[in-house]
Order: C-alpha cells, then structure tokens, then sequence
C-alpha cells in the first residue's frame, strides 16, 4: 500500500474527519470551528494539487475497499476526476471563506459547518469514484447531506421546499439504483472503462441497454436539472446563498451532469452511445432545457430565482456538449464544467452580498446598486457578460468549441439553439446591469453605522478571485495551465486521439 | 490456547445462561445492586457472543447437549452462522438497550430488569434452539416476557395492547404447537435436523406446516395479522418498543425460516411462498401508508415495523432458486440485523424526545432537533439504513435483495423493494424535517439545560452499528455461505 | 387404531370450538378460559398421539410434552388473569375497550 493508494481515502478524510469534529464544536467556539474549516479546506486543496501533478504524469491513484460480493469501494483518480475534484476543492475553500462571513451571527452554525463538510466530501466521492456503485453511493450520500443545509433557515418555506428537493433527489436516486442493478445483472461489472465496457454485449440486450441508459439519465437528470426534473432548482433558493452558490456551482448540479458524461463515456461509451442511437435523444433534452431555463429565467424578478432558472438552462451545456457525440463537443461541455461553476458562484456570492448587505432579494430593487456596491456589481458583471459569451470571457471559450462541434457532429441546427441561449442570456442579464449601473437609486440605501467598504472583506474577497478566474480561464484558455487545456486531455484519452 | 479456549467453551450455553443468571440475581436482589447487574448485562452479552461467532467461524456449525442426556427428552443447542448472527444481533441491541435503560427507568426498573433479561436469555435460547417443542416453550417465555414489558409503561392504552398481544400471541402459539403435535405424529422427531429427512407430502404434514406458518406469522405481525402491533410497540416504554421491534418479532421469523430450511424444504410449494411474499410486499405498502397517516410518533416507527416485516418475508419467493438463494439469505440475514439496530436505535432516540417533550405528537415537536441534536442525528442515521440509502446495512442489504430478485427474473420483488425505500423515506422525513424547524409555535417545555447523553449515546451507537455494517458485507456473505448447517435451499431439491 | 384417533379428533373439536370461543368473546376472563380450552384440545391430541403404538406401549415424549404444555399454559393464565384484574381496575369494564369480540378486538 504505497502513498499513492492512500490518496483518494485521503482526501475524502479531510472534510469528513473535519465535519465530524465540527459537529461536536459547541456553537460559541467561533475560532476553533473558523481553524478547522479553512484548515480543511486547504489541505484538501494541497492534496489535490499534488494528485493533479501526479495525474497529469500518469501517476496511478486508486483504492479499492471490498464492499459487497463481487464489488468493491473502488476510487481512481483520471483526468475527468481531477477535472471536477479541483473545481470542488478551490470553490470549497472560497465558498467557506464567504459563508463564515455570510453566517455571522446566525444560529446552528455547528450544524452548517458540518454538512457544509460532508457535502464536499461526497461531492469528492462522485469526482472519484471508479464505478458506478461507488458513484451510486456518494450521489445518495450527496442528498443527505445537502437536504440539511437546503433547509437550514428553518422557516416554514425552506422545510417545504425541503420536501420537494427531497422528493425529486429521492426518486432520482433510486432511478440510478435500478439502471445499476439492472446493468450489474447484465455485465457482472460495473467499473468506468475509457470508451465504456457495454460495446461487446450481444444485440438482444441492445433494448434493455436503451432502457437502461434512459433510466440512468434520468435519475442523473434529476441533479443535473435537465428539463422537467428541474423543478426542485428554484425552489431550493431559499437556503443561505453560500448553499445555493456550492450547489449551483460546485456540487449537487455538477454532480449530475459529471455522472451524466460518465455514463456516456465511461459506462457506453460515445460510439456505442450513438449507434444505439440514445444520443439524438439527449441532444434533444439538452436544447429543450437550455431553451426553457432562458425563457424562465426572463420571467423572474426573485435575483436568486433567475440566476437558478439560468443554471438550468447553463448546466445543459455540458450534457449538450456530451450529446453531440464529437471530440469537439465534449471538448466545449466538460470545460464548461469549470467555467460555468467559477461564472455561476460568483453570480451568486453578488446575489448574497446584495441579500446580505441591502437587504435585496428582487431584480427591480436593485436601481443604482452599482453606486453603493461598486466592486461587487463589477464581479458580477464579469460573470454575467461571462455568461451570455462575452468573449474573452470563459462562456464564450465554452460556446465557441460548442458550436464548431455542433458543426463537426453535423447538426447545425443546435448552433441556432445556442444562439437563441446567448440572445436570451443578454435579455435576461443586461437589463440587471443596466438598473445597476445606470439608474439612479430609488431610495435611501440602509446602512449599518460602519464607514466599512461596500461589505466584510469575506463577502467581498471570494467572488473577486472567482470572477478573475472567470476572465483569466478565457483569456488565458491557450495556456498549460488552463482549465481547456486540461479538458483537451479528458477528451483525448477518451477518444484516443 | 486461547482459540483451544474459543473453540471448546459451550458458547451458546454461554449466551443463554449469562442472561439467565442475571434475571435471577436482578429478581432476588431487587432493587440493590442493579447497577452492577446492568454494567454485567452490558458487558458481558457481547463477550460470550463474539466469542460464538468466531467458534462458528472457526469449528462450523456447533451442537452441544445440555447435562449430556440428548434428544429426544434432553436439551440439545445448535449454532451455525445464522444462529450465531442473531445471537450477536441480540447481544449487540440488547446492550445498548441496558445501558440506556439505566437512564431511563425510575421505579419500575425493580420489575424491568429481571423481566428483561429473562426476554434476552429467552431470545437467545430460541436461536439457539435445536428441537421444535424447546422452541415452543421459549416461544412463550417470550411472549410472557414481553407482555410485562409493555404492561410496564402502566398506562391504560399499555394494558389494554399488552392483553391483546397477549391473546393473540398465545392463540399464535398454540397453532404452533398443534402444528408440532402433528409432526411428531407423522415423522416421530421433534429434532429439526432428522425432520427435514422425514418429512413427505402427506396430509398431517401439510396442515402441520400451515398451522406452524400460521401461528408464526401471527406472530411475526404479518399483514394481515398485524394489528396487534402498532398498539403494543407504540404504547410501551422506548426500550421495550425498541427490543420488541428490533429483536422479538425477529424471533418468530427466525423459526419461520429454520423450519423452511431445516424441515419443510422438500414440502413447500412455490404458491405458498410466493403468498408469503406477496403478503410482504402489501405490508411494505400498507405500513408505510399508515405510516405517513398517523400523527403519533410511536405509532409512526411501530408502523414502520410492520413494513419493515414485509420485506423479511420477500425470502420465501427470492431463495427459491438455487442460484439466487445465498444472495437472497445473505440479504434477508443482513437486513434482520440492520434493522433490528436501526429500529432500536430509533426507539431509544424517539425516547430521549419523549423525555423532553412531554409527548409525541409529530406536529408539536418542531425544532426538537436543537434541544437534542445527537438523538435527532441518531434518528437520521437510523433513518438511513431504514430507507436504504448508503451508507448502511440496509443498503447493502437492498443490494442483495435487488440482485436476487433480478437474476431470478423476479424483477418484480425489486420494484417493491425500491418503492419500500422511497416510502420509508416519506414516513421518516415527517419528522426529521420538523426536528430541523426552528422551534416557533412548537409544542415543547422550557428547556431545563439536563444533560440526556445517558439516553442519546446508546441511540446513537445503535445508529452507528446499522452504519458500519453497511460495511460489513463480504465478511457476513462469506460467513452464511459457509456456516450454513444445510447450505440453504435447494440444497435438497 | 381407532381410539386413539377418536380422542386426537376430539382434540381437535376442542381446539376449534376454544379458538371460536376466543374470537367471539368479549369477557376478558371468557377469553382466557377460551384459551384454555383450546390448550386442553392441543394437549388431548398429544396424549392421543401418545397411544398410537396400539395398547400397552405408551411413548413418553407426548406425556412430557404435555405436562411442559400444561406448566406454560398454567404461567400463561396467570398472567393473563393478572392482567385483566388491571385493565378492570383501569377502565372498570371486563371488555377491552374499541373491541368487536373477534380475535382482532
């Protein structure tokens, strides 16, 4: 059992060993809790780092844990893991640093901090996860750790919309239990392969493979917020914004997408996927979606619930990418899967430090913001016109490889869908900008006595960095170190190029 | 020299008498000294069960003759890997049911401890059993046992389920023995090993095993002989619902299945147990229906028992075939475990609230999660495994149990499987999402600022236990494929 | 042959005719004397088995059976009575309460 074996353990250990301890900190310790959260939080980071160097060396990081007959607890760490897992880890670390500023003075902060902790620690399961029971496992252990921070505020609203997140993630989670038992009674196995392990099973099964495939994605899609599973989105807005920027951004809705391009790369693989013919069908779903979140994303005044409507329409992207079924495409969909989180969670702290600071919850309260919250306004631009493909921002890197594999799978008809997504992202985005910078205040804003910058360094500082992450992964995007190139290795293992 | 001590000590002579003495040193020494007696019910159960386990393990299946007379007029005590996992089961539940009970009773414990233990020896003696009319007398031991149990709770509604429960389980016991007569009639052996070689499909056998079926189901609160349960788990004190949910109904089940193994396996028909297991999968649902129905939390887990005893019975259809038997056995076995820890430890966790409430009312405990946060979280753990989401026994027992019914084409079994799960889900959310309310308009006392770790530490650990043997998988399968005393069914067929 | 068969049908009869007597009743003391009946018919089956082997050959498992089954159903009543003594005392009925008389009263 060499260092490199014990890595995976390792860093599921870090939040989990920290959510324990967290759990019992009575809830007047501040600092030992602040200690143990951005201690965390770092070594995660640390061991990321240096699984992502071994990675990229072709270092082997894997670890099995017997389970069950004919199963294991099995963690290997490829390109794609690493892809999600660093995104995990560094928005974690940010996400923290915000929500101990966002948190203060609120009750139960023990209780936060520690499903806080837990969720990153399945989210990291998912990134690792080597088959499909083991990503079963942490997408289940996902639901439960997420429900509690969905309902934190304990209000009668957040216990309802509790409910309906429980129900759908349930339900969700037990379409993928029956696509994995099915599938395991199949094949016998059920461990990720570049270019799946389904291709060699006789014709009969063909049928049952389909089915299969529908089953999984829409226990997947559940998460991933794929039109009409997505119902649960908006209405999990009420929780804490540090909550809605972590699933938004970083865990619940990637997680599904994440498993979404597993499935079709590593359970059946592209080609197969496509001569069983289940790819038309999910490039379907996917423009549907990203249509339909734009369109309601339009008809919101709630900030939150807008930016959740264009989550759902965002996140398609990825799944759209993976449908399309070229190198291209998937190229543009899983860099997507970075960009669209740093894009998205800075959107979000803004919404929270509008919330937070002024009071703000709606669109048309938000004249002359600008003036009062200049840094925070210009975070959020960035992301916004990020969003709508602005280049040099990182959306336009995403739409662009997008469309050129649109046009490469010879379907020139989603290049339209992409195109109407980027003229409704503009409706719904510009017109916030405008009110921000451009109107004048309709009122006196409320002030609390401090002659403090716009807001606590901690509100101020993570979507700052996330923002110049947003425009440095666009402008920068042809550097080694950029979140595309390390997309192109993803894609060119799994196609061999 | 130890494993000489392991392997030639009669552990589950052990198992029963441990238990046995302590009732009478707890009756003769009434309320003097009872904590000591506790601390030895606490500590010693899992020693000498541990110790079984590994001389199984080690040795195979165990028979062991009591004062060395034999059968048939003798007492003989048999242990193979089933045996063997239900005596730790007991062992595991009980002790945490003593050490929260110390906290727990005021006066009444005079009567609780002897009574208690005596269920446990009782238990014991029952899965430990190796001749049908041993396990009818222990079958009523039980039965008496458990009757005071819940008559302690001295509430009207407690007397009157406990009479009922009474009438019903000993009319079911009686079936049980009319059934036994019967068999000794034909076949002229009580022992249930040298009856599964003489058994034939003649008429007193067949009616043998419908009485015996009967009067176990009974019981074991099958649908539609469930109605005795609700009353009686819900109105009993928290750690007598938790042993009489988490271990007595496990008992009758127990039998149940060694009959179908040991005995009946060449006379059962696949119409009866597709009945049985059609009968499971009605009260998965219907359980969990009431379950979502009712406004008392007591009475919302003793429903979730009745549902929980439907899956147990979805054994009979699943290990039919000779392929899918030992997933199914390894299944059920792990399941009987995970639950009878979990269910407990929901009890004791649902007792702590009770302490603090004043009542259970679901719709009066908002934000009860604040003022009991390790009860709360013990619950949610509990909950985990009772819903079968990873990580718990009751996961990796609902894999099996899914991958039994599909590799025998019973695809159907598993649908009810998966619906339980989401189901269970339903019901336990009730009040996990009101525990997680901030306690406006709540129905709770002023808090006092009493510690109860004496009562949220064993739930917890319960809870814990239905965790880890999520883990536990490979080593339990390992250990019921091999120690089996007959292999399973279809071994005769 | 036959008498032995006589007496193990007899059994029976008492068996059902307590089991109906249980469900039927709704005196809680009605019930348990019910229950002994049905006890009774079970040991009676027993005894009769016990003669199966034809005249003068007695197999004395039954006989021990039985005595056991007597002991147990001895404890049984006790407590039984012991109980309805305090669902009396209780409610002041000799009925359960919401109870129809069937065996699920």
């Amino acid at each position: 059992m060499n260092f490199d074996s014990l890595m995976p353990p390792f860093v599921l250990l870090t939040s989990l060993i920290a959510a324990v301890i967290i759990f019992f900190l009575r809830e007047e310790n501040h600092r030992a809790r602040t200690v143990w959260n951005l201690g965390a939080a770092v070594v995660k980071l640390l061991l990321v780092g240096y699984m992502l160097w071994g990675v990229f060396h072709e270092h082997v990081f894997e670890t099995r844990i017997g389970l069950l007959p004919g199963l294991n607890l099995s963690f290997h760490a490829d390109a794609m893991s690493m892809f999600f897992i660093t995104l995990s880890a560094t928005l974690w670390l940010f996400t923290t640093i915000y929500a101990i500023g966002y948190l203060e003075h609120s009750p139960h902060r023990s209780r936060f901090f520690g499903f806080f902790s837990l969720c990153v620690s399945s989210t990291v399961g998912i990134a690792l996860a080597d088959d499909l029971l083991t990503f079963l496992i942490f997408y289940e252990l996902l639901t439960l750790s997420t429900y509690p921070l969905v309902v934190h505020r304990g209000t009668q609203i957040s216990a309802r919309a509790g409910r309906v997140y429980l129900a759908y993630t349930l339900l969700g989670g037990a379409a993928v239990l029956v696509g994995t038992a099915w599938l395991y009674s199949l094949t016998g196995t059920l461990s990720f392969r570049e270019q799946g392990f389904l291709s060699d099973l006789p014709a009969e099964r063909h049928n049952a493979l389909r089915a299969i495939f529908f089953i999984l994605i829409a226990g997947l899609g559940v998460k991933a917020a794929l039109v009409p599973l997505h119902g649960w989105l908006p209405r999990a807005m009420v929780a804490p914004a540090p909550v809605s920027a972590l699933l938004h951004a970083v865990a619940v809705v990637k997680a599904g997408a994440f498993g979404i391009v597993r499935v079709v790369s590593d359970v059946y693989g592209i080609e197969f996927c496509a001569s069983l013919g289940v790819l038309s069908v999910l490039t379907v779903l996917a423009s549907v979606t990203i249509v339909y979140g734009s369109v309601r994303a339009l008809a919101q005044d709630d900030l939150k619930k807008r930016l959740a409507f264009s989550t759902v329409s965002q996140v398609s992207y990825i799944t759209l990418g993976i449908a399309l079924g070229g190198p291209l495409a998937a190229l543009g969909g899983i860099v997507h899967l970075v960009h669209q989180g740093v894009m998205k969670i800075t959107l979000f702290f803004g919404a929270g430090n509008l919330a937070e600071t002024l009071g703000i919850h709606r669109i048309s309260e938000m004249d002359g913001v600008g003036r009062r919250m200049p840094w925070t306004m210009v975070t959020f631009t960035v992301a916004a016109l990020g969003t709508i493909g602005v280049p040099p921002g990182a959306g336009f890197v995403s739409k662009w490889y997008l469309s050129v594999g649109a046009l490469e799978a010879g379907q020139p008809l989603v290049i339209g869908v992409l195109i109407a997504s980027s003229l409704l992202n503009a409706a719904y985005f510009l017109p916030i900008l405008y009110r921000a910078w451009f109107r004048p205040a309709s009122g006196k804003w409320p002030t609390d006595g401090t002659r403090r910058a716009e807001c606590a360094w901690s509100l101020l500082a993570p979507p700052l960095v996330t923002a110049a992450l947003s425009l440095g992964f666009g402008l920068f995007a042809n550097w080694a170190i950029s979140p595309l190139s390390w997309a192109r290795l993803i894609t060119f293992r799994e196609f061999g190029i | 020299m130890i494993w000489r001590f392991v392997e030639d000590t009669s552990w589950s002579a052990v198992s029963i008498f441990t238990p046995l003495i302590l009732a009478i040193l707890a009756y003769a020494l009434r309320d003097r000294g009872w904590r000591l007696i506790a601390w030895a019910s606490v500590v010693l159960p899992p020693l000498a069960a541990t110790a079984l386990l590994v001389q199984v393990g080690r040795i195979g299946p165990v028979r062991y003759e009591i004062g060395g007379w034999g059968s048939p007029l003798g007492i003989d005590l048999q242990a193979d890997a089933l045996s063997a996992l239900m005596v730790l089961m007991c062992a595991v539940v009980g002790s945490a049911v003593s050490l929260y009970a110390q906290s727990y009773f005021g006066p009444e414990r005079a009567h609780f401890w002897p009574t208690w233990l005596m269920v446990w020896a009782a238990l014991n003696a029952i899965f430990l059993a190796a001749d049908l009319f041993n396990v009818y007398v222990t079958l009523e031991l039980l039965t008496l046992g458990s009757v005071i149990l819940i008559a302690l709770s001295a509430s009207t509604s407690a007397l009157v389920a406990a009479f009922r429960y009474l009438m019903l389980a000993l009319t079911g016991s009686l079936f049980y023995l009319l059934g036994v007569a019967l068999l000794y009639g034909q076949c002229g052996t009580l022992d249930m090993a040298l009856l599964g070689q003489r058994v034939d499909s003649s008429v007193p056998v067949q009616l043998a095993q419908a009485l015996m079926i009967l009067g176990l189901a009974l019981k074991t609160a099958l649908v539609p002989l469930h109605f005795w349960l609700p009353a009686a788990h819900s109105a009993a004190p928290a750690p007598v619902s938790a042993v009489l949910s988490g271990l007595i109904v496990k008992a009758s089940f127990y039998v149940l299945v060694r009959l179908r193994l040991d005995a009946f396996d060449t006379v059962s028909t696949v119409a009866g147990d597709h009945v049985l297991g059609v009968l499971g999968a009605v009260a998965i649902v219907w359980g969990s229906l009431q379950a979502m129905r009712v406004k008392r939390l007591k009475l919302l887990v003793a429903y979730s028992t009745v549902a929980q005893i439907g899956y147990l019975f979805l054994w009979f259809p699943l290990a039919r075939e000779a392929g899918a038997a030992s997933l199914a056995t390894s299944g059920v076995v792990l399941f009987a475990l995970a639950h009878a820890c979990a269910k407990a430890a929901v009890f004791l966790a649902v007792g702590a609230v009770m302490r603090v409430a004043g009542h259970d009312r679901i719709s009066g405990l908002r934000g009860i999660g604040n003022r009991l946060p390790l009860a709360t979280f013990a619950f949610g753990l509990a909950a985990v495994s009772l819903m079968g989401l990873p990580p718990s026994g009751g996961f990796a027992a609902k894999w099996l149990m899914l991958q039994a019914a599909i590799t025998t084409g019973q695809w159907y079994w598993g649908i009810v499987i998966v619906l339980g799960g989401l189901l269970a889900a339903g019901y336990l959310f009730r009040f996990l999402s009101r525990a997680l309310e901030a306690d406006r308009g709540a129905d709770l006392p002023p808090a006092r600022g009493r510690s109860h770790a004496g009562l949220e530490v064993p739930a917890m650990l319960l809870a814990v236990a239905a965790c880890v043997l999520g883990f536990l998988g490979v080593p339990l399968c390992d250990f019921c494929d091999n120690g089996m005393s007959h292999g399973g069914l279809g071994d005769a067929l | 042959m036959t008498g032995h068969l006589l007496y193990a049908l007899a059994g029976g009869m008492l068996f059902c005719m307590g089991w109906l007597g249980l469900i039927v009743q709704p005196h809680l003391l009605r019930k348990i004397m019910a229950w002994n009946v049905m006890g009774t018919g079970v040991f009676l089956v027993l005894v009769a088995l016990a003669a199966r082997g034809g005249t003068g050959s007695f197999d004395p498992v039954p006989h021990a059976l039985v005595l056991t089954g007597i002991v147990v159903a001895v404890s049984g009543t006790a407590v039984a009575i012991k109980l309805a003594l305090h669902v009396h005392d209780r409610t002041g009925r000799t009925t359960l309460p919401d109870g129809d008389g069937k065996t699920a009263p």
